[in-house]
């Protein structure tokens, strides 16, 4: 069975962001040009997340997801301030296939099966945020990493398959943007508790973190941001433009990220394919330029 | 609407799963297709896709309430082209087993299963089953013929066979005549029908809409094959 590989396009405003533990986020430029540069390159997935939307209560993603989905023929799921079936309807309208559900599913976890008989269980994706805690069990957490629930990670992503939830998107907040390896603890015993597919997400900084969360983490997919985002910034250089909202010091400074080499689509295909790890194959091996 | 002003295809709306997509997919082959749950439109169309996401018995009761049951067989026994993706793959065979018993359409004999956990096999064995996996002609049109060229003449024409696909299900069509077969895909070590055809009707259980340019072919496939018909038809008007 293959394994995906998606990347994560983390959506501020008009901004495609990336921040570390999900805060601090800086400005990468405009989300649509990564989001087809990587369609033309042969991801297998997109993944747009609003990470300010449950915090301001507003969902402003629908117009951008019209827009981007328009020319990409491959799987999208949206997630980011999806409280009610009329805010799913309205992604899957404007292009979405799967919508992403966390706080308001935590809040309310009917939502999920509320959400799985109307659009189908493959349409609905339930996040969970983790944080390691300090007794060696994770809790799940809500508006990107920053509201404790009080809620067992494990047993919310049961509950969550229970409910009629497709896919498992599993982040782990402590590793998320450090660059430091996927929490592969956290991941295999969600991965091997549940039977539907888990998705890992957060820490990837080098090809090997990658190979390693499938082949010891027991992951179906893998879901990557920092990596993909800064190789692909050294080579298109930056849209930013003058004025724009939000921290856009770091594209000014062009610096490079320290923790994080970068990944080409191609180079993480032929890292899995080395390793006799099933995936479809890239279009073009693009490495660094 | 008059026979002139019938669209050439008609996407069937019978509120199962994402229309857009597969909307965007025509458009961007440069098929003007049209989305639709009139009864007369779909029985005016050239050719009609069939989409869906969902539950098998909910579809039926979806197409039974729009009237659309014997429209459908309708389009498939007079020819016309009719591509049936996903669960519209699986609704085109006669029976399902998935939550109890339901009737399909019946245009393709033979039935829905639920794809097997695999024990031992951990992560490789997921339910539903999600991502991207090779699409193989059947070993019997296999042999003899280089890779890829038993599709000649059907939706899968120019793909090189093993081309990947995206697909997202957690059951699979079995055709009762293994030559309606026309492709088959590898879910860790079990083998599923993931395409069928019968005439001008054919089913695929993955999305071409979501498959990339791969996928995209396929369309370009299916509105190859309307606008050849529509020629025969124009050329035995005028003889």
């Amino acid at each position: 069975m293959s394994v995906r590989v998606i990347a994560r396009l983390d959506i501020k405003g008009p901004n495609l962001v990336k921040g570390v533990h999900l805060e601090g986020l800086r400005v990468l430029g405009s989300p649509e040009r990564f989001a087809q540069a990587y369609y033309r390159e042969g991801i297998d997935e997109l993944v747009y997340m609003d990470v300010v939307a449950s915090l301001y209560q507003r969902n402003s993603l629908v117009d951008f997801v019209r827009l981007t989905a328009q020319d990409i023929f491959i799987p999208l799921t949206v997630g980011g301030g999806l409280r009610t079936l009329e805010d799913i309807r309205q992604v899957l309208v404007a292009g979405a296939d799967k919508v992403s559900l966390n706080t308001a599913a935590i809040a309310r976890p009917d939502f999920i099966r509320e959400a799985a008989r109307k659009f189908g269980s493959s349409t609905v994706v339930v996040s969970i945020e983790a944080i390691r805690m300090p007794n060696g069990q994770y809790e799940a957490y809500t508006d990107n990493g920053r509201e404790r629930t009080g809620v067992n990670a494990f047993d919310w992503a049961c509950r969550a398959a229970e409910l009629g939830a497709g896919e498992i998107l599993l982040t782990s907040i402590d590793r998320e943007g450090t660059g430091k390896g996927f929490d592969l603890e956290l991941t295999r015993t969600v991965a091997q508790a549940v039977t539907i597919p888990v998705v890992a997400c957060g820490g990837a900084g080098t090809l090997d973190h990658i190979r390693d969360v499938v082949s010891r983490g027991a992951a179906d997919a893998v879901c990557i941001a920092s990596l993909l985002h800064y190789d692909l910034l050294k080579r298109m250089g930056t849209d930013y433009r003058a004025g724009e909202e939000g921290n856009v010091e770091f594209l000014k400074q062009a610096r490079n990220f320290s923790k994080v080499s970068g990944a080409a689509v191609g180079d993480i295909k032929r890292v899995l394919r080395e390793s006799a790890i099933a995936c479809r194959p890239a279009f073009e091996s693009t490495s660094h330029v | 609407m008059s026979d002139s002003a019938a669209p050439a295809i008609v996407i069937v709306d019978y509120g199962m799963g994402n229309l857009f997509s597969v909307l965007r997919a025509c458009q961007s082959v440069g098929v003007e297709a049209v989305i639709t749950d009139s009864k007369q439109a779909v029985s005016d169309a050239a050719a009609v896709i069939l989409p869906g996401v969902g539950a098998f018995g909910v579809a039926m009761e979806n197409l039974a309430a729009l009237d659309l049951i014997d429209v459908l067989r309708d389009v498939a026994a007079t020819g016309k082209p009719l591509l049936g993706v996903c669960l519209g793959m699986q609704l085109l065979m006669s029976e399902s087993h998935e939550f109890g018993h339901h009737r399909g359409l019946d245009i393709i004999p033979g039935n829905v299963v639920q794809l097997p956990l695999i024990p031992g096999l951990g992560a490789a064995s997921k339910v539903p089953h999600v991502g991207w996996e090779s699409v193989e002609p059947p070993v019997s049109s296999r042999e003899g013929h280089a890779p890829g060229s038993a599709w000649d003449g059907t939706l899968l024409e120019g793909l090189p066979g093993g081309e990947y696909m995206y697909f997202v299900h957690s059951f699979y069509c079995r055709p009762r005549d293994q030559a309606r077969v026309l492709s088959v895909t590898r879910y860790g070590t079990f083998e599923f029908c993931s395409a069928v055809t019968l005439g001008n009707v054919m089913g695929c259980q993955f999305h071409p809409e979501r498959s990339g340019p791969a996928g995209l072919l396929i369309y370009r496939n299916f509105s190859a094959k309307v606008a050849s018909l529509k020629q025969g038809e124009q050329r035995a008007g005028q003889a």
